[in-house]
């Protein structure tokens, strides 16, 4: 029983010299980042060895390395993924900077705004519709779309109409003209609300059958709309003074709130003692240095551009287009240029 | 991501590019450009093909010559990184004041980070070694040795800017056979030495296996030369990561050995003489017989003593 035990023990011995070690010893303990698959040695290099055989002396610190990082990475949790061996990676440590400043959360648009307050919720729609004119399906939108009243071939003159004569199929296209026009009114306003740009007001847009409010306000902003604003026009017999006047100037009471108009002077007061400029002198001076070396080398490319004007190379790298345009350009991943 | 552009792209393939370009939470794989020089010898140019192989998947390499000096006028590069989308890029020039010149940088919204000069002492190129080459796209395994890398300010990025360079695609799941690439890049003497080797994954008594490595593929040795860095301000807010990708530790919340969840709860101290115990009928009750026995016990003294 005892030298079975022996046998075995010798064998597994005999098996295991066979092998090479997978140990290997440092003096200072690796940096391993197995995120990245990096591992960073700070001992010291031997630089006899250097000088004397070099690359068998990189060979074996890159042996050596390597041996630390896979006894590293044999250590992961490890999967099976269509018959391969997979071993799970944690996140890389050591950081790297973006290509791209982290992207600041979009303003909601004026709809998402009022959903989200209401609780509706988006519907898909699916593309295509049940056209019940033509018995086909036909998409909800785009081209041959189902259900497009632009398209009537034969429109009724409604008996009340006010004017029998008038175009009814274009009056159909400008309508929808118009509709167009003020979607793409309202994505423009809620691009400059989103970058906080300031939106002028709209004024009035046509309506079909103005109220008589509509009428006052339109009124008021057609006599604000002279030269004079409106201090010489006659009045109409009997037009009233207008309620939509201009917007009003706010100031502060001259008595009331001790504490505030304290504060707010305290406030000037330290701004004068501090020096604070109102101008960030160092952001100032950056930009004058940026728009300096921006224009050196406008002005070096222009020579430049006047010198090689026969050449073949394009040198520099050309006019700088404000803006690409959008549609087929060329996708990265080892397009030759 | 809803685009917010003032001119819509007009077709899906427009907006898809546009889409890809967008600054992202979690971002593409960084695209690199190799660019020649004016005048570019036959080492440059080779070092310039063999490291573009490293990278296929992920870079664009200009065949013209390109007339440019990235230490003084970085503009042209910037231009050419926005039209290519491109953040990292290698450029390869030769002249008598800088034979044999690799500057390899990096850009962060498509402005320069960091540009680091290399100039080429020795070359080696990849069909001088017997070894096979490794297939391409594989992620390759980076080491890094010798002191100066931590000591030293400029080596510090020159190992952040290598290691954002060739560490390829991050991914969360690596196949182990495939672990076949290493790079090497060792810093003595003032010189930075690159070797590329490939894993040959042995047998041994245990289940990790033992490693052989056979040298392949372009081997440099490097002199470091012009260096211009990011400002630190600059430099961390690059590295600024958005707080959504990073997951929040939750306060207060711990899980035992046994894997039960243990809160902490913090109180204010309380004079425990002040507390508001349940009211108990029964011990009231006591108190009062005890007052009137303490009555009449003091009432009975009292008579005792007048007679």
């Amino acid at each position: 029983m005892a030298d079975l035990v022996e046998r075995v023990l010798k064998e597994a011995a005999e098996r295991e010299s066979h092998y090479k070690t997978i140990e290997v010893h440092k003096d200072i303990e690796l940096e391993i980042d197995p995120g990245n698959l990096l591992t960073v040695d700070t001992n010291p290099l031997d630089a006899t060895k250097l000088k004397k055989n070099r690359e068998e002396y990189l060979k074996s610190l890159a042996r050596d390395n390597t041996q630390l990082l896979i006894n590293t990475l044999w250590q992961l949790p490890t999967e099976k993924v269509d018959e391969a061996i997979v071993v799970k990676l944690p996140d890389p440590k050591t950081p790297i900077p973006r290509e791209k400043p982290v992207p600041k959360d979009k303003a909601l648009t004026k709809w998402q705004q009022y959903a989200q307050l209401k609780g509706i919720q988006k519907r898909k729609k699916s593309r295509m519709m049940w056209d019940d004119q033509s018995k086909e399906w036909k998409p909800r939108w785009g081209y041959k779309r189902g259900n497009d009243d632009t398209q009537e071939w034969c429109i009724e003159v409604p008996d009340n109409a006010e004017d029998p004569n008038v175009d009814l199929f274009a009056k159909k296209n400008k309508e929808k003209k118009e509709r167009v026009a003020k979607n793409e009114l309202q994505r423009l306003r809620n691009i400059a609300r989103s970058q906080k740009s300031k939106v002028p007001g709209v004024g009035l847009t046509p309506t079909e059958a103005p109220s008589k409010d509509y009428l006052g306000k339109a009124l008021a902003l057609a006599r604000k709309s002279t030269a004079s604003i409106g201090k010489f026009t006659d009045k109409l017999p009997t037009e009233k003074p207008s309620k939509h006047t201009g917007k009003k100037r706010k100031f502060e009471p001259n008595y009331g709130d001790v504490e505030r108009e304290s504060k707010k002077q305290l406030k000037i007061l330290n701004h004068i003692q501090n020096r604070i400029p109102i101008v960030n002198t160092t952001k100032a001076a950056n930009r004058h240095i940026m728009e300096e070396q921006r224009s050196r080398a406008r002005r070096r490319r222009e020579e430049d551009g006047g010198k090689q004007k026969g050449g073949k190379n394009k040198g520099g790298g050309g006019k700088k287009k404000g803006g690409f345009k959008a549609g087929k350009k060329g996708k990265a991943g080892g397009k030759k240029r | 991501m809803v685009l917010q552009r003032i001119v819509k792209p007009k077709t899906q393939q427009g907006k898809r590019f546009l889409e890809k370009r967008e600054p992202k939470l979690v971002e593409n794989d960084k695209q690199a450009m190799f660019i020649k020089g004016g005048n570019t010898s036959s080492v440059v140019s080779q070092a310039l093909k063999e490291l573009y192989v490293l990278k296929k998947q992920n870079s664009v390499t200009y065949k013209r010559k390109n007339i440019l000096r990235p230490f003084e006028d970085e503009t042209p590069l910037e231009f050419f990184a926005k039209k290519t989308d491109a953040s990292l890029f290698m450029f390869g020039s030769h002249n008598k004041k800088r034979p044999n010149n690799l500057v390899l940088g990096r850009f962060f919204d498509f402005h320069i980070l960091d540009m680091i000069e290399l100039g080429i002492d020795k070359f080696v190129s990849q069909a001088e070694f017997p070894g096979g080459k490794c297939p391409e796209g594989t992620k390759p395994c980076l080491m890094f040795a010798g002191e100066t890398f931590e000591q030293d300010v400029e080596y510090q990025r020159l190992k952040n800017l290598l290691i954002d360079f060739f560490r390829g695609p991050v991914v969360s799941q690596v196949r182990l056979a495939g672990l076949e690439h290493v790079i090497m890049v060792t810093a003595t003497e003032g010189k930075i030495l690159i070797r590329n080797y490939r894993v040959l994954l042995k047998k041994s008594g245990s289940r990790t296996p033992r490693i052989e490595l056979e040298e392949i593929g372009p081997s440099l040795d490097l002199t470091l030369r012009r260096v211009k860095l990011a400002s630190d301000d600059l430099y961390k807010r690059s590295l600024k990561q958005p707080k959504t990708v990073k997951p929040r530790k939750k306060k207060n919340v711990s899980h035992d050995a046994f894997g039960s969840k243990l809160g902490n709860i913090h109180m204010q101290k309380q004079s425990l003489d002040k507390l508001q115990t349940r009211k108990m009928k029964g011990l009231k009750a006591q108190k009062r017989k005890s007052q009137s026995e303490a009555r009449q016990s003091s009432a009975k003294r009292s008579k005792g003593v007048d007679t």
